[in-house]
């Protein structure tokens, strides 16, 4: 078989896993604080023997769309986006810290602050625990405060400060339980110069219509891969009939 | 098969729970005493394809890798207790809590509910009992033939009997509070259950220890902001058309595929 049939089939292969990251985008375009997730396809040679005309198609997880998502007002005191870039750091199962922008905190069993998934969310020296509280915020530099049960507004106490990263873009990656983490593995600085709002959340920050353009360009590319495939086939049988007529 | 179908798949099952948990909440719009749920999303676990840093030769290492998403799910429903708006209605067993805390119920299998619905009623003993008939804990009996009943914002409840110039005492209503109230469990009827993530019931006099103030003659309503709900809506259905919009791209992809090949 003709070896073009191969490297179009490498390209359709490609296009269905770059669908599938376009999809998944699309599945999370309600998610509070997602990142969009991009696609790159790279070169890849095939090497060996003859000319050097065969390059298939790889796709690549490019990386992670930084830009902010919208925010929406919900007014509940433990909502809370970043401003700008930024992340909260928080304890994944396995003990290493992830950062995520998904603010939307709740209080967890023994009243540690955690996601909405269940992580704790860090603070200055480990997981936060809130104490029972009649209300509680969190002011623009992550800090916590609470007024204790049956205490009046004199009694507002500090219970921690959120820890509040800005690593570099470049050197984040996501894990496959979906949080960000520095490539190096080391857990990153807290930077006091990252801002939250309280009562509002970040929507996820998938853009709808671009996100929608490109699954339409995906599926003609893949089309066009098939025909490719087609051509190979039908070169192939006229290479056939060819030898199959009588010879003068 | 093709994986981007059953991506979108989970897009338009989180939707359709998202639609259900908004449609609830405007059922319950006139309900007493209701509290407002939210779905909230977290995306599936990603799958690694190819791991970035891995060694593509001896001594090179593949720059970035490729990692899909699965894509999302509804993680848990949240239930928001924030006050809803007070109603005034005169009618003398209703009672409206103005901050934390809920009313006990004593249920038919014997445990203890939870509830903010303060629109109270006696049944044939003089017992005060909720719409379903559940008895409030602890129990409180209104005598026959009081001439009117008096609750206190610390709960106390007081009675005027024929032929008396003062009131009597015939009880104290209590309240519960929970360190974590999202934590406990709808169960219907407007009644919560405690669950490990809520913590045990506190109970104590209402107005002391951080527990709301009662308020005779009036209720609850429910803490649904409709313009609220009704937005989620438009949005929950224009990310279920979206969603739906990804599957029939990817089955033209494939029909593509089986018609040409």
């Amino acid at each position: 078989m003709d070896r073009l049939a191969y490297v179009a089939m490498t390209g359709a292969k490609q296009i269905e896993a770059a669908q599938a990251i376009t999809a998944n985008n699309l599945a999370n375009v309600s998610t509070v604080g997602f990142r969009a997730d991009l696609h790159e396809f790279s070169q890849v040679p095939v090497e060996g023997a003859g000319y050097a005309t065969r390059v298939n198609a790889v796709t690549e997880y490019g990386s992670v769309d930084f830009r902010s998502g919208a925010t929406q007002s919900t007014g509940r005191q433990l909502d809370i986006a970043v401003s700008g870039e930024g992340f909260l750091a928080v304890q994944a199962p396995d003990g290493t810290e992830g950062y995520t922008r998904a603010g939307n905190l709740k209080i967890g069993t023994g009243g540690i602050l955690t996601t909405a998934g269940g992580l704790p969310v860090l603070g200055d020296g480990g997981p936060v625990a809130v104490p029972p509280n009649e209300s509680l915020a969190i002011g623009r530099d992550g800090t916590v405060t609470v007024r204790p049960l049956g205490q009046g507004t004199e009694a507002l106490a500090v219970v921690d400060r959120l820890k509040l990263v800005r690593p570099d873009a470049g050197e984040l990656v996501k894990g496959s339980d979906g949080l960000l983490r520095l490539a190096s593995g080391a857990p990153a600085p807290a930077d006091a110069t990252v801002t939250v709002q309280s009562g509002v959340l970040e929507s996820s920050n998938v853009n709808i219509a671009q996100t929608l353009v490109s699954m339409i360009e995906l599926a003609r590319q893949y089309e066009g891969q098939i025909n490719v495939i087609k051509n190979a086939e039908d070169n192939a049988d006229a290479a056939a009939a060819l030898l199959r007529s009588p010879s003068v | 098969m093709n994986q981007a179908l059953w991506i979108a798949k989970t897009g338009l099952d989180a939707q359709q729970t998202r639609m259900e948990v908004v449609s609830n909440n405007l059922a319950n719009v006139n309900t007493t005493g209701f509290k407002r749920t939210r779905a909230v999303f977290e995306d599936l676990i990603y799958q690694n394809v190819r791991q970035a840093g891995a060694q593509s030769s001896q001594d090179t290492v593949l720059p970035s890798g490729l990692n899909i998403g699965t894509g999302v799910r509804v993680v848990g429903t949240e239930k928001a207790f924030t006050q809803g708006g007070i109603l005034q209605t005169g009618n003398q067993l209703d009672v409206a809590i103005q901050g934390r805390g809920f009313f006990q119920i004593s249920l038919p299998d014997g445990t203890l509910g939870y509830s903010r619905d303060g629109s109270f009623q006696m049944n044939a003993q003089g017992e005060m009992v909720t719409a379903s008939g559940y008895r409030l804990q602890p129990a409180l009996t209104i005598p026959q033939g009081a001439q009117s009943v008096t609750i206190g914002s610390d709960g106390v409840v007081s009675v005027l009997l024929p032929g008396q110039s003062t009131t009597s005492q015939v009880g104290t209503l209590q309240l519960a509070d929970f360190t974590n109230p999202s934590g406990l469990q709808p169960r219907g009827e407007n009644l919560y259950v405690e669950t490990t993530s809520s913590g045990t019931a506190q109970t104590g006099t209402p107005g002391l220890t951080g527990l709301g103030t009662l308020q005779q003659g009036a209720l609850e309503s429910a803490n649904v902001n409709v313009v609220e709900e009704l937005v989620n809506m438009i949005e929950t259905q224009r990310a279920y058309e979206m969603n739906s919009k990804a599957i029939s791209t990817n089955d033209q992809m494939l029909q593509y595929l089986t018609n040409n090949l």
